[in-house]
């Protein structure tokens, strides 16, 4: 059962973009090396804003290490990352992250003991305007400062649903807000491209509903290119615009949800070849041509749309 | 060339005294990830007990290597004992909380020790217990002789010395890399958790490995004063530091490291004092401390563990 | 720039509180022989409030762990000492030798305080960028090379140090800094930076992906903190008109570490009732001086295991009674 997605996809793939803008993401070849294990390897995505794309794997496929080489916490081992034109390889996270990319953590990294408030102000820090000393003095460019981060701050805790909370310590939120907690953290530091890790962990299913309209609804709101690494399926599959499926660090699929779920190869990675057996499923025997979409090359330039 | 053979005899003396100190502060930071302030005092201690056994068998009067031998074993027991009772109740009741809170209690500990001793006596005595600030003098456990081969100036305890430290060395080497309690205690400095799932016995692995630090302080303790007689409680202070130097110059936490760091603090001490300037001795130390910290942190045996994010 | 208005603003604690020390000064006793006892414990314990106030910056508001204050410390003692020594025969044209007294005094103070940080600015910059434990080692290595170094250095009186000092500090100059420096903490814990600083205490990975600049911050927390010990070591100077290496060696650090710890992590409220509490009964048993140090290292012990996270843990006076927190926020 072989699966021709070549031109079908390509068309498909195109009408996911929305004209919002510039591409805002490209990663073109990345790979990660640890010593002997290649964490990532070849790794490519363009997204522009607008774009919701799911990102899916089995356990260890390298969706984290994508995340961590696309924001500055690796540098990555070869390959380029731009965040809206401009390649940020080797800059330390902080200021990637005032190029334009913001993300959330799979195991929740809040700032325990800070309220909600300070948390989303923690993420409003970089665009201040007074000084250390300033603060000292309390200047009026400083009270301006703290003033405006508050509102903004608020402004974002009101869009999550949080404003209740604004007081409380993180460490004491319930575990569905602290997630969106996160994503308000994430959301502050004003970005165009929004990598979310696992938002949905933990939930139950009407939360993963209310989560999944939330998504959409920061989209279209703050025109961002969203990123969702995600294990719940029917979640990633009925948010993502298309996909792209690693396995051990290698990209294996990409494209439309609907074509990728049928995809043997991402059914193998995820449920074993006995699965494939059993189903009487087989993979054709040039698998990697005819059932990846085409490639975008290494060399083409910054500014062109990908398939 | 006389100088040179001296410098070199000097430093490996001074070495091996420093890894085997040393080697405790690198076991234990191994296995629990804390930085055992009160190591040195344990050494410390050491010496004192060696002194209060020696005094009890007549080692003053009638020396003999019988009864040195009953100073040197009874010391690192007692020590061992120490640095389990440490364990069990300063430190392990904090295993979960944060590593600061550990090191501070570790400090505590110091403290407690060094000025415990300085204390006044509670049990009287030529040598009262606690000993009190002023130094107290080790008597010879056996007659010292020395000798003058090749113009280099060394005595029977130099080699005595030498000899039970590289001993100990090499045993700590096999225990640690070809038996089975080596490869355990192996196991939870990698990785106490899974090593615990593993079905190692972790309590039981370190416990036993505070107890081999703790004896092998004892024993450079006792190695040193048939040489340097002159004991009091802040015994441990340069000698722990410097040591412990020599365990991060190596890689904190690697066997062969401390043994290694050790025996290159003691030659480098010997050889700038000996060419340089004397007075900058005990400045070595902290010299290869700042270097070793600046340029390679996890020592020259160590590895370096990213976080995952 | 409205600069009157800020001024006022910023300088509003000190206008209020000068005026009351010199009441309460000549209450307890000004220096020229009619300080009283009472008068030196309030100034060593308003010293000690300061340093422990600055070592929160670094140990409870940034969560790093530094422990070896007392060679910043010794850092602006040195360089005020040299200061006051070099003019204390000069005089001003025009100005009353008491006046001039007291503006040299300011100014070796501030030198004290500049040196200081930049010190912390030498030590700080490569150390940082190592993790917990070894932060602490190079720290305390530093406070005892500096030791080292000034004992062997002839300019600054070797192991003998420097006496003679003119008696500067008065109830006055400590109150004053002692307002400075909590109203330095709690203005750096309300606004942006010190949400920075708390940030990376929490998580520092995540601080870094929200824009904060790690490294730097860190640097800066290390950079204040050591421009106010100096400050403390000037003031300690001028009171026991010596200036010794003893003064200033590890176990002084420790000392600070443990106020530091008792008040909480991370509390400025915490940090001064710990100051407070210690000098207070540092002074009480003087008659034990020898058992001093053992009752210090069992209050530790005890403490570590018992409630590690001090008296106030990271919270604040002015969290506790919320409607002075609307008073206190201006």
């Amino acid at each position: 059962m072989s699966v021709a997605v070549n031109a079908s996809s390509q068309a498909s793939d195109e009408s996911t973009k929305r004209g919002w803008g510039d591409t805002c993401l490209e990663a073109k070849g990345v790979t990660m090396q640890f010593g002997g294990l290649k964490a990532l390897s070849e790794f490519n995505l363009s997204l522009e804003p607008g774009e919701l794309v799911g990102l899916i794997g089995p356990n260890g496929a390298g969706k984290t290490t994508a995340f961590n080489a696309i924001t500055g916490v690796y540098a990555p081992t070869s390959g380029d990352v731009n965040i809206c034109g401009q390649r940020v390889n080797g800059l330390r996270p902080h200021q990637i992250s005032g190029r334009g990319i913001a993300r959330t953590f799979q195991n929740i990294r809040l700032f325990k003991e800070l309220t909600a408030l300070d948390n989303v102000k923690v993420a409003c820090h970089a665009g201040r305007k007074a000084g250390f000393v300033a603060s000292f003095f309390q200047s009026k460019g400083y009270l301006d400062d703290e003033a405006r981060i508050t509102k903004r701050s608020m402004g974002f805790l009101e869009v999550m649903g949080l404003d209740r909370f604004r007081d409380e310590r993180a460490k004491n939120l319930p575990y569905g807000e602290q997630r969106r907690l996160e994503i308000a953290r994430a959301l502050a530091t004003g970005p165009k491209v929004l990598c979310l890790d696992e938002p949905a962990a933990g939930m139950n299913g009407a939360e993963k509903v209310a989560l999944m309209e939330l998504i959409r609804k920061l989209r279209d709101e703050f025109k961002l290119a969203i990123l969702v690494i995600e294990h719940d399926m029917k979640l990633v599959m009925g948010i993502s615009e298309r996909l792209v499926v690693l396995d051990h660090g290698v990209t294996i699929a990409r494209g439309k949800p609907e074509l990728v779920r049928k995809n043997p190869k991402v059914i193998e990675a995820y449920l074993g070849d006995s699965y494939l057996e059993e189903q009487h499923i087989a993979i054709p025997a040039h698998s990697s041509e005819s059932l990846l979409p085409a490639e975008p090359p290494s060399t083409e330039s910054v500014n062109e749309v990908q398939p | 060339m006389t100088e040179f053979l001296q410098h070199l005899v000097n430093g490996l003396s001074v070495g091996t005294i420093y890894a085997l100190i040393a080697l405790g502060y690198t076991m234990v930071y191994g296995v629990l990830k804390l930085i055992n302030f009160a190591h040195g005092d344990v050494y410390m201690v050491g010496a004192f007990a060696g002194l209060y056994i020696a005094r009890g068998l007549g080692v003053d009067q009638e020396p003999s290597l019988a009864k040195a031998g009953v100073v040197f074993v009874g010391a690192i027991v007692i020590c061992a004992a120490l640095g389990v009772a440490i364990e069990r109740f300063a430190y392990r009741p904090l295993r979960q909380r944060a590593r600061l809170t550990a090191l501070i209690t570790a400090i505590g500990v110091s403290f407690l020790l060094e000025y415990g001793f300085q204390l006044p006596p509670i049990i009287d005595g030529e040598v009262p217990f606690p000993p009190g600030p002023t130094p107290r003098f080790f008597p010879e456990p056996f007659t010292r002789v020395d000798f003058e081969p090749f113009g280099v100036h060394i005595s029977n305890y130099d080699i005595v010395s030498l000899i039970v430290a590289v001993g100990f060395m090499f045993a700590l080497q096999f225990i640690v890399y070809r038996t089975k309690f080596g490869t355990a205690m192996r196991a939870v400095s990698f990785d106490s958790s899974v090593a615990g799932l593993m079905g190692i016995n972790v309590n039981r692995v370190i416990v036993w490995t505070f107890a081999l630090g703790s004896g092998l302080a004892a024993a450079a303790a006792i190695l040193v004063a048939g040489s340097r007689p002159s004991i009091n409680p802040l015994l441990g202070l340069l000698p722990g530091i410097k040591a412990f130097v020599a365990a991060v110059f190596g890689g904190i936490g690697n066997v062969q490291g401390a043994m290694v760091g050790g025996l290159i603090l003691g030659l480098s001490e010997e050889y700038v004092a000996g060419y340089l300037l004397s007075s900058y001795r005990d400045g070595i130390a902290f010299a290869l401390l700042i270097i070793v910290l600046l340029w390679r942190p996890e020592g020259l045996f160590g590895r370096v563990r990213a976080e995952k994010v | 720039m409205d600069l009157p208005k800020i001024i006022l603003r910023s300088a509003a604690p000190l206008l209020i509180g000068i005026p009351l020390l010199w009441i309460f000064q000549g209450a307890v006793g000004g220096p020229g022989g009619s300080e009283t006892a009472m008068a030196v414990i309030l100034m060593m314990a308003g010293i000690n409030v300061i340093l422990a106030v600055s070592l929160n910056v670094v140990n409870g508001f940034t969560g790093q762990f530094s422990i070896g204050h007392a060679g910043f410390m010794a850092v602006g003692a040195y360089t005020a000492a040299k200061i006051t020594v070099a003019t204390n025969s000069l005089e001003i044209v025009g100005i009353p030798t008491s006046v001039s007294d007291q503006l040299i005094f300011l100014f070796a103070m501030v030198a004290g305080m500049v040196m200081a940080a930049l010190m912390g600015l030498l030590v700080g910059m490569p150390s940082l960028r190592l993790r917990g434990d070894y932060l602490a080692i190079v720290t305390l290595g530093f406070n005892e090379i500096i030791r080292v170094l000034i004992e062997n250095t002839e300019f600054l009186g070797q192991a003998t140090g420097i006496s003679g000092l003119p008696k500067r500090t008065n109830i006055v100059w400590v109150g004053v800094a002692v307002i400075v420096t909590i109203a330095m903490a709690k203005r750096l814990l309300g606004s942006t930076h010190g949400r920075a600083l708390l940030a990376i205490r929490e998580d520092e990975v995540a601080a870094e992906a929200m824009g904060v600049d790690t490294t730097g911050y860190k640097v800066r927390a290390f950079v204040i903190s050591s421009a106010f010990a100096g400050l403390a070591g000037a003031l300690l100077v001028h009171q026991i008109q010596l200036c010794t290496p003893r003064s200033f060696t590890f176990i002084k650090s420790i000392e600070v570490v443990v106020m530091v710890v008792l008040g909480g992590m991370g509390s400025v409220t915490g940090s001064v009732v710990a100051a407070l509490v210690l000098s207070f009964a540092l002074e009480g048993l003087r008659d034990v001086q020898q058992y001093r140090m053992v009752m210090y290292s069992v209050l530790l012990i005890a403490l570590m295991l018992t409630r590690p996270t001090g008296i106030f843990g990271t919270r604040e006076i002015w969290d506790m009674i919320p409607k002075l927190r609307k008073k206190v926020s201006s």
